[in-house]
């Protein structure tokens, strides 16, 4: 028997900045439907990782697979219609400064399926109220929110056209820790009632271990451990252990970065 | 010491780049208008940008046109009795306007006002992922960003400059008939008699080709920009600079094309 093919499949990725190699061989796996936690230090390449997936950096080296497909070695546009199934969050928030809230959480909605703008906004509103804000919040702009909410608009941005396949850099960071549980159910009612597939970049172990499936460490350019999320406290690699629990002695040092 | 390669690669290496720049700049110009002909279509991009460039154009380009065709009455006034050919400033100012200041003032001033600005918004919106963000969102940031304002800026700046060469001719009217003592009959009659159709019409087609670099040097100074706040300073100060030259070089080829036989 075949072991089921897995939604992403990532062999041997590699990718400089000059002299500094950031990625240097990283094999990935991620199952349909289920949602992989990558945890790493700060600048260790983790938006890196995910960046050269949605095709926004282009790799050096390596392999990367979405439902089997090479996507690296399509052309453009059909690369392009691989990588649209993909929802993000990206670390910043990245919301469209010129555009009210709920135009920036229907984008995808109006720009791929060709609703109506009277249905987004109501598709918009629900989406936000699920993330706790109110449908007048709908009509601010982006720089009128705190960094919180803007957090939050970003996800609803992601989820609005259940993509089936989403990002998420470090979506609870910046948020209050009920606020980040909400978040962390959102995510896992994705994964489990859509059947999307996610992947997660969390520093917080608590939502690593409830929203994860599985998850990864990426340190020195390659995944160095992986195995359930539910075991990362007690994973038996030093170099897991040494940052799961935030110590300051171990074999990772802080290096000082170029 | 190795002089002549010194030498050879001091000239090459600044020749070579700014080949590369410019065969990236028509590349990114061809990517830009080939998504006018590709659908969807996005109308409201375009609606917005032409009413940036156009309509919030017209205050600045209207003082302009209304200053420079008063003083171009003045001027040739004052040098023409040299010769006692006072009889022809009608003609210069019309001429003039239509042909060469209507097109490339209107132009230079909207590099100023809307180039900085396109490159600006779009250059922020690079160095803060937002571009990225756009094609997770199926949408392609050429035909988003870059294809309406390229469309806007061929319509915008031939509309600007049918305004300016109207209120060109009204500033040098007003002077002529209020302080040189031209008679206004007299003086609207030779304004259009030697005025002949491709006067007007090779001023639209430059300001169209006008409209069009101010456009590309402001989206692709943008799209390309780098480093943060400075790097989006950068790329607007790039954009007004580049489009400006590139105004006035192609107003010497174009009128090259038009006139000279
Ligand atoms: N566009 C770029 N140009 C040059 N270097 C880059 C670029 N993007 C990322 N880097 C470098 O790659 C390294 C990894 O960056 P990345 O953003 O992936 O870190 P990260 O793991 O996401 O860290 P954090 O947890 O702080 O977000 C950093 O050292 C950074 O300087
Ligand atoms: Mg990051």
């Amino acid at each position: 028997m075949t072991t089921p093919l897995p939604k992403i499949r990532v062999r041997g990725l590699a990718k400089s900045f000059g002299e500094k190699r950031v990625l240097d061989g990283v094999d990935l796996d991620v199952p349909a439907g289920t949602s992989m936690v990558v945890i790493g230090g700060s600048g260790s390449g983790k938006s890196v990782l995910i960046k050269c997936i949605l095709g926004l950096i282009e790799p050096d080296a390596g392999r990367i697979e979405i439902d089997g497909v090479d996507v690296l070695s399509l052309r453009p546009r059909k690369r392009r219609a691989v990588t649209a199934r993909i929802g993000m969050l990206f670390q910043n928030g990245a919301l469209f400064d010129s555009l009210p809230v709920w135009e920036n959480v229907a984008f995808g909605l109006m720009a791929q399926k060709m609703v109506r703008r009277i249905e987004a906004r109501a598709r918009a509103d629900e989406i936000l109220g699920q993330l706790g804000l109110a449908a007048s919040v709908g009509e601010l702009f982006p720089a009128e929110l705190s960094g919180g909410m803007q957090k939050r608009v970003a996800l609803a941005r992601a989820i609005a056209a259940t993509p089936d396949i989403l990002f998420f850099d470090e979506p609870t960071t910046g948020l209050d820790p009920i606020m980040g549980a909400v978040i962390d159910g959102l995510i896992l009612d994705c994964v489990k009632r859509l059947g999307s597939t996610a992947v997660a970049i969390t520093h917080d172990m608590a939502s690593a271990r409830r929203i994860g499936d599985a998850a990864a460490m990426l340190h020195g350019g390659r995944i160095v451990w992986s195995g359930p999320a539910a075991s990362l406290l007690e994973s038996g690699n030093p170099l897991v252990d040494q940052f799961t629990h935030g110590r300051r002695e171990g074999p990772i040092r802080m290096e000082l970065r170029a | 010491m190795n002089l002549p390669a010194d030498v050879f690669a001091g000239i090459g290496r600044p020749v070579l780049g700014v080949c590369f720049t410019a065969g990236r700049l028509a590349l990114f110009a061809l990517d830009g208008l080939s998504h006018l002909l590709r659908p969807p279509f996005h109308f409201r991009r375009f609606g917005a940008a032409l009413v940036e460039m156009a309509y919030f154009s017209l205050p600045v380009v209207a003082l302009t046109a209304i200053f420079t065709g008063m003083v171009l009455a003045l001027q040739s006034y004052t040098g023409f009795a040299r010769f006692s050919a006072q009889g022809a400033v009608a003609s210069v100012v019309v001429l003039s306007m239509t042909r060469e200041l209507g097109p490339v003032l209107a132009g230079l001033m909207v590099a100023g006002r809307v180039g900085a600005a396109t490159a600006a918004e779009i250059g922020t919106m690079r160095v803060t992922d937002q571009i990225d963000a756009l094609s997770t969102l199926s949408t392609d940031p050429m035909k988003y960003l870059v294809a309406p304002r390229l469309l806007a800026g061929i319509v915008a700046l031939p509309m600007l400059v049918v305004v300016a060469d109207i209120l060109g001719v009204f500033g040098g009217f007003i002077v002529s008939t209020a302080s040189l003592g031209f008679n206004p009959t007299i003086y609207l009659h030779s304004t259009f008699t030697y005025l002949e159709t491709m006067d007007v019409a090779s001023g639209l087609i430059k300001a169209a080709v006008f409209g069009f670099l101010i456009a590309l040097m402001g989206c692709y100074n943008g799209y390309t920009s780098r480093g943060g706040a400075q790097g989006v300073g950068h790329a607007a100060t790039a954009a007004v600079v580049s489009a400006s030259i590139l105004i006035l070089a192609f107003d010497y080829v174009l009128t090259q094309l038009f006139f000279a036989r």
